[in-house]
């Protein structure tokens, strides 16, 4: 526990508990935050950091423990709630009124009124007396939506500032700020500080971990891995408090495998989209295993959705085998014979209403077009033989893919796109949230793919596990590709400290 | 700033230059007469349309307008007529009962999270159904009163009128502006229209202000059955037929987005004017059959949709 300290805790939070069906998204979490203080709260995903601002905000119920704000029990019944009792949270998607005037989302519900008329001019002023506090001057009868990000963030913040907060959240501010307006953010952050507002700063970068913070908390599955002071946290540590893994003595052997030789299959070069990922070269190789690293947010995710065209590369070009080509889009990159299982298994990957037979066959039924049905014999052709092949554990292929389990489904997923004979397949974090049983499953499907001479890009959290299937790693961080590792460096110790450094 | 107004600085423009054409083919359109009478024969479109504004502002909609107004004119020729009611008395009772009505479909709107559309169009077939429990006939209205109030007028120079319908349909919109960009409940209106996640968080109520807003609908709908009474001097289970999707026409002519968030009353006033210029213009020609009066709104129509489309897109780009 903390030793008692010169400034008092503002915001104490013991116990905390909450589950939600076949979760315990929060273990008796402890947190304290004391004012004029910038509180990172670090997390992976599923971590808990969300679950506890929503507890927080009012939007979840707590099932227990206790949240005290300046010494008083409270229980903030909706957002609405917590900001009158003095918690205002921003997030990262601006929840303000893009279509009314800065002035108007700065004031609503409190504008300042004669004989039931809003006085318009007076709320004006003062609306552009309290941003240029803030370093913002701009015309307040403008529509909000009509100012960049950045700027509708710190209006969200001076709004939430000026309710009275006591306890600021910010909920991933800077995940889609450049980096001069990391700058402002930080500065504003600052000057908060110093009026004595306690802030917790949710982020994935670890460079703004310590620019700005004070102290920070780590979450991992919904338990409490500590709070420390910045200042004498090496960042290697704090790495090792997110991914819950400490240095291994030895370095784990990989498969030792031949290094894969010839012409690259697909190939980028100077790749990228802006405040997306910086402009990086990958190449792979048939038969060869690419593994992304990095923390949440570093940009792994980012770097699948450019390569099979979700998002639309804006430098750089695409080659397959060693020609040009164009991908503009998800079917582009379908037709290049690419295919890619999604992070988001339930909203991005499979369609829950469906059967197992009509999920597997749907990437190549899309590659036909629709006015080319495959016939339903070869339908039920195609999915038994996956369903055998990957060992789906189903007791036919009618069945709605929703109530299967995740590493059913994820098997499913992978025979969607293989039905299609793809050559290159994108698997993004293949093997979150499966059970041990068929996490080793898909691990050995990824090593037989490889085999078979497909090239593969896996993302995933799991050193251990990037490790020992990939024949290079790339390691991210903050959105940019730092180093890519291959041959005896291929390993979870390497990995961890090429996240962690900087340069 | 010009981005903004742009869409009604269009509705505009339109209306000028359908007034320019008008003009050159029949240059009595600049007559007091033909302009005291434009005004005259869409008040009562008007005064529905300044409700329909706040209701699609808000992100909604109300098919019931047309019914309301129905049911309203049956509701007076009825009592004044067969039982003797005070007109003045009558025109309360309705514009309250009517307030009800709309409140209660805000209720359900809100309450149960159903869609707009559902619930109006249930108002719709309920009003409509109403006025033929209260009678089949076409009744007219001889109230002495009803002479009295269709004699007041202003004389304009050039020997045109401006009726008090007119002036009620004139009074109604300023309101209207005051209430939609001067009121907190504007500015709530336009919240909800933005996004109602994010207005609610904002402390915005919404369930408050749903409610009002289908009061303020129905009540002008009432209003503007009066109105309509006025003009007509009968009450008809079958009339004013259509009105509902008439109105949605003119306030989307008028520039507020269907999705909800922005628009102008003023606008509306001017989409409303846009529809009556046509009908005139097709009255004046007299070889043209009046319906197409619709084929020339639903083109206009189409227009309006597909460059608030086009608007809509150039702002995401440039943002």
């Amino acid at each position: 526990m903390q030793l008692k300290s010169e400034q008092p805790d503002l915001l104490e939070i013991s116990g905390l508990t909450k589950g939600f069906p076949g979760v315990q998204a929060l273990d008796h979490v402890d947190f304290t935050l004391r004012a004029g203080e910038i509180h990172g709260l670090l997390g992976e995903n599923g971590a808990g950091k969300s679950t506890l601002i929503k507890v927080l905000t009012g939007v979840f119920r707590r099932d227990g423990g206790s949240i005290c704000l300046d010494g008083q029990e409270i229980e903030a019944r909706d957002p609405a709630d917590a900001l009158s009792l003095g918690i205002g949270t921003v997030y990262q998607e601006v929840n303000l009124l893009p279509n009314l005037s800065v002035a108007e989302n700065l004031f609503i519900g409190r504008q300042p009124h004669r004989f039931g008329l809003v006085r318009t001019g007076e709320m004006r002023g003062r609306s552009s007396e309290l941003l240029a506090t803030y370093g913002l001057h701009i015309n307040v009868a403008d529509p909000l939506g009509s100012y960049s990000v950045a700027v509708q963030q710190i209006i969200a913040i001076a709004r939430a500032v000026d309710l009275s907060a006591k306890v600021l959240i910010l909920d991933e501010p800077t995940a889609s700020l450049d980096a001069q307006e990391v700058e402002t953010l930080f500065r504003i952050l600052n000057d908060l500080k110093a009026r004595g507002i306690g802030i917790v700063f949710v982020t994935h970068f670890l460079d703004q971990v310590y620019a700005v913070c004070d102290r920070i908390t780590v979450l991992r599955n919904g338990r409490l891995v500590g709070s420390r002071p910045i200042a004498e946290l090496p960042r290697i540590e704090l790495v090792s408090m997110m991914l819950g893994r400490e240095l291994a003595a030895e370095a784990l052997h990989r498969n030792q495998r031949p290094a894969v030789t010839g012409n690259p299959m697909v190939a980028f070069k100077d790749y990228g989209k802006r405040r997306l990922v910086e402009p990086f070269d990958l190449e792979i190789r048939p038969g060869e295993v690419v593994g992304l690293a990095g923390l949440l947010g570093s940009g792994r995710t980012e770097t699948a959705k450019l390569v099979f065209g979700i998002e639309r590369a804006e430098s750089g070009q695409a080659f397959v085998d060693g020609k040009p080509v164009r991908i503009a889009s998800p079917r582009d990159a379908s037709r290049l014979r690419f295919g890619f299982t999604p992070e988001d298994r339930k909203t991005e990957g499979i369609v829950a209403e469906l059967s197992i037979r009509e999920n597997i066959i749907l990437a190549l039924q899309a590659q036909r077009g629709w006015l080319h049905q495959i016939p339903r014999r070869k339908q039920d052709e195609i999915a038994n033989r996956f369903i055998k092949l990957l060992d789906i554990r189903t007791p036919d292929a009618e069945k709605p893919i929703g109530l299967l389990s995740g590493g059913n489904q994820q098997k499913a997923l992978l025979a969607r796109w293989l039905a299609t004979e793809p050559r290159f397949l994108i698997l993004d974090e293949p093997t979150r949230g499966i059970d041990v049983g068929a996490h080793a499953e898909i691990i050995r499907l990824i090593e037989r793919l490889c085999d078979d001479g497909l090239a593969l890009l896996v993302i995933s959290s799991e050193l251990e596990e990037i490790a020992s299937y990939s024949d290079r790693v790339v390691v991210l961080r903050d959105r940019k590709h730092v180093r890519e590792l291959s041959g005896p460096e291929v390993n979870a110790d390497t990995i961890m400290t090429t996240i962690a450094s900087h340069q | 700033m010009m981005r903004r107004h742009l869409p009604v600085l269009i509705t505009l423009a339109v209306f000028i230059a359908g007034y320019l054409i008008c003009l050159a083919q029949f240059p009595s359109f600049a007559s007091t007469r033909v302009i005291g009478n434009l005004l005259t024969d869409n008040a009562f479109l008007g005064i529905v349309a300044v409700g329909m504004t706040f209701v699609i502002l808000s992100g909604g909609i109300d098919l019931s307008v047309g019914s309301v107004i129905a049911f309203t004119g049956v509701f007076l020729a009825v009592s004044i007529e067969r039982y003797g009611l005070n007109p003045y008395l009558a025109f309360v009772l309705i514009m309250g009962l009517a307030a009800l009505f709309g409140a209660g479909m805000g209720f359900l709107i809100h309450t149960f999270q159903i869609p707009a559309f559902i619930v109006t169009l249930a108002g719709m077939f309920l009003a409509r159904g109403m006025c033929f429990v209260l009678t089949t006939d076409s009744i007219p209205i001889n109230a002495p009163a009803y002479g009295q109030i269709t004699e007041i007028a202003l004389r304009l120079p050039g020997g045109g009128r401006l009726t008090f319908i007119a002036l009620i349909m004139l009074a109604v919109f300023g309101l209207g502006i005051v209430l939609a960009h001067f009121t907190r409940f504007g500015a709530d209106v336009y919240a909800l229209g933005g996004n109602r996640t994010s207005a609610e968080l904002m402390g915005v109520p919404v369930g408050k202000t749903t409610v009002r807003i289908y009061m303020l609908s129905s009540f002008l709908a009432a209003l503007a059955g009066i109105v309509f009474s006025f003009y007509t001097s009968a009450g008809y289970s079958l009339a004013a037929t259509g009105v509902e999707l008439d109105t949605i026409a003119a306030v989307v002519i008028g520039g507020t987005l269907l999705t909800g968030g922005s628009g102008t009353i003023i606008g509306t006033l001017i989409g409303v004017l846009i529809q009556g210029l046509i009908q005139t213009y097709i009255t004046f020609e007299g070889t043209l059959s009046s319906w197409w009066t619709k084929i020339a709104i639903g083109a206009l129509l189409f227009a309006f949709i597909v460059l608030q489309r086009g608007l809509s897109a150039a702002s995401i780009r440039a943002r």
